[in-house]
């Protein structure tokens, strides 16, 4: 369709609009290279997992104890917000009462808009000292695992929920018809339908808990160790930047912006395969 | 057997879903019966217009509210425009758009999942170093202005596609520029869309901690200028909780005044969406 002289001039100011709005995402990506080129340049990749510790004001960069911390806590949260959050959407499709789950859902949409903060504050107070009562020091691997189940739980359920919507009514209607009980039909009928929302949800879920910050900087206790059971403090890579930025310079930034990257990249390639599966509409 | 296998389960799993959904709510109610117990009783006119004193044991938050709302206005201000541009060019002009359109897309959708914590360090880098700014109302704005875009721009586009498409053909057979049509007709009905698009930026930003630390500070006086640093009321909550001996209840306290924002933000969103759609039946 041709265009007025008006509309041209118009389409020319959105698409400079639209590159900035585009290029936003190739400056992270573009400082973040910026800032850990020298330090991978001088020092390379392999001393952040093979150095013997994280001194980086004695030159020790060694960021193994952290990825393995972030990937205890997400793997932690991921397993345990799964069934809740699927089975709260179950809920809602199968089992309540129609008003019963608008209440649930909009419940569920709060859950989703409590700020990280006030979750890290609600953990600091209330649940560290009720983990600290059943096994000092409180501060733990636990309380980050079930913080970060609470916060994302209300993802899986909203993208779990959207895809149950979804699925044809006749499913339904035909599966009653067969004689199968409720559970039966979501079991064998709505829940592999519904299974590439499923896993899109479950997977947007793991990388809001790799990326989340303060929640965990606020209930893990913070010590650089690979923990040997979750009582043990434990420290994320997001923990790690959120406390040293403030005083690290050079190599140590480097190194923080290093960290930075690591998780971009995870982050990356988590949204890049939720995209692949999602199916197309 | 089998017959009563199917007979147990039944009753079983139904259990099972009820009792999820009673812990969820029991958790929630929990949470914000806590917040609401805790912090209820001290926000007051006072708390909300004196300024901390003692880092914030004592006295009010009423510079954190000035500061979160210069960053929101700076974040806004420039986060507006560009998700309004992006979003009419890839909804109202996808033809036009090409491959350009595609490659937008996709960086705006790796970009929803990027952590906020990277944001922090892009803003950082870019605008308290490079740009000179230091921690800044306006580097921590700009900083929160890059990481609600995503959110916007789909909003947006949301609210653009609700449009029918009668009211492009038609306007379209009266000769009509699009810039006109998009003027009059599709801006103004798709209106309500584009506020809920705003207000779901808003609450993103308002409810950031992690992009904040090292973009607009710490400092809890009542800033003078955009280049004056300032403390959000997120940080304010970071900040009593974790480092102040006794900040717990002021802690406590900030928390609730931000839920209730957040709380009265998604309202304005839920009743703007349910407008929206009563508006649409009716044209239809």
């Amino acid at each position: 369709m041709s265009l007025y002289r008006s509309d041209r001039n118009l389409v020319f100011v959105l698409q400079i609009l639209s590159a900035i709005s585009g290029a936003v995402l190739l400056l992270i990506v573009g400082f973040l290279l910026l800032e850990t080129l020298p330090i991978l340049q001088e020092i390379g990749w392999w001393r952040f997992f093979s150095d013997p510790a994280w001194y980086p004001t004695s030159q020790q960069f060694n960021i193994t104890p952290m990825v393995v911390g972030t990937l205890l806590v997400t793997f932690g949260a991921v397993s345990l917000a799964t069934p809740l959050g699927i089975l709260s959407a179950i809920f809602c499709q199968y089992y309540a009462p129609t008003a019963l789950a608008t209440i649930y859902r909009r419940l569920i949409e709060l859950l989703a808009g409590i700020p990280s903060v006030v979750y890290g504050f609600w953990g600091l107070v209330v649940l560290v000292p009720i983990i600290g009562r059943l096994h000092p020091p409180g501060p733990s691997l636990l309380a980050g695992i079930l913080i970060l189940a609470v916060m994302i739980l209300p993802t899986v359920m909203l993208v779990t929920d959207s895809s149950l919507t979804a699925i044809p009514d006749h499913y339904w209607t035909g599966s009653q018809a067969l004689g199968l009980g409720t559970w039966a039909t979501v079991r064998g009928v709505c829940l592999p339908a519904a299974r590439s929302g499923l896993i899109t949800g479950v997977m947007l879920a793991t990388a809001r808990a790799l990326g989340e910050t303060l929640a965990v900087l606020m209930v893990c206790g913070n010590i650089v160790q690979v923990p040997q059971q979750v009582f043990d403090p434990v420290r994320t890579l997001t923990a790690n930047i959120a406390l040293e930025m403030a005083y690290a310079l050079e190599q140590h930034r480097a190194a923080l912006f290093v960290s930075g990257l690591v998780l971009m990249i995870g982050v990356t390639l988590l949204v890049l395969l939720s995209e692949l599966i999602q199916p197309q509409s | 057997m089998s017959m009563r296998r199917n007979h147990l389960t039944e009753p079983l799993m139904a259990a099972v879903v009820w009792c999820t959904a009673g812990v969820v709510t029991l958790i929630l109610v929990w949470l914000v019966g806590d917040l609401v117990w805790q912090g209820g009783g001290q926000v007051n006119w006072t708390f909300l217009t004196t300024s901390p004193e003692k880092a914030g044991v004592e006295g009010g938050i009423a510079p954190i509210l000035v500061s979160t709302g210069l960053i929101l206005t700076v974040c806004m201000a420039v986060a507006t425009p560009l998700g309004l541009g992006t979003a009419i060019l890839l909804t109202e002009f996808s033809s036009q758009a090409g491959p350009f359109g595609r490659a937008v897309r996709l960086s705006l959708d790796i970009l929803a999942g990027v952590p906020s914590i990277v944001f922090g360090l892009f803003g950082n880098a870019l605008f308290s170093k490079r740009l000179g700014l230091g921690f800044s109302i306006l580097s921590g704005g700009l900083t929160l202005a890059c990481m609600v875009l995503p959110i916007l721009i789909r909003s947006v586009q949301e609210g653009l596609q609700a449009v029918p498409q009668d009211y492009r053909r038609s306007s379209a057979a009266l000769g009509l520029s699009r810039t006109a049509t998009l003027g009059t007709l599709i801006l103004p009905a798709a209106m309500p869309g584009i506020m809920v698009g705003l207000l779901l930026g808003i609450g993103r930003a308002i409810a950031e901690t992690a992009a904040l630390i090292f973009t607009s500070g710490y400092v809890d006086r009542m800033p003078s200028s955009l280049f004056d640093s300032g403390r959000s009321l997120s940080i304010h909550i970071y900040d009593l909780a974790t480092n102040i001996a006794g900040g717990e209840p002021h802690a406590y306290a900030t928390a609730l005044v931000l839920m209730g924002t957040l709380i009265l933000i998604n309202g304005g969103v839920s009743w703007l969406a349910h407008r929206f759609r009563q508006s649409r039946l009716q044209v239809i």
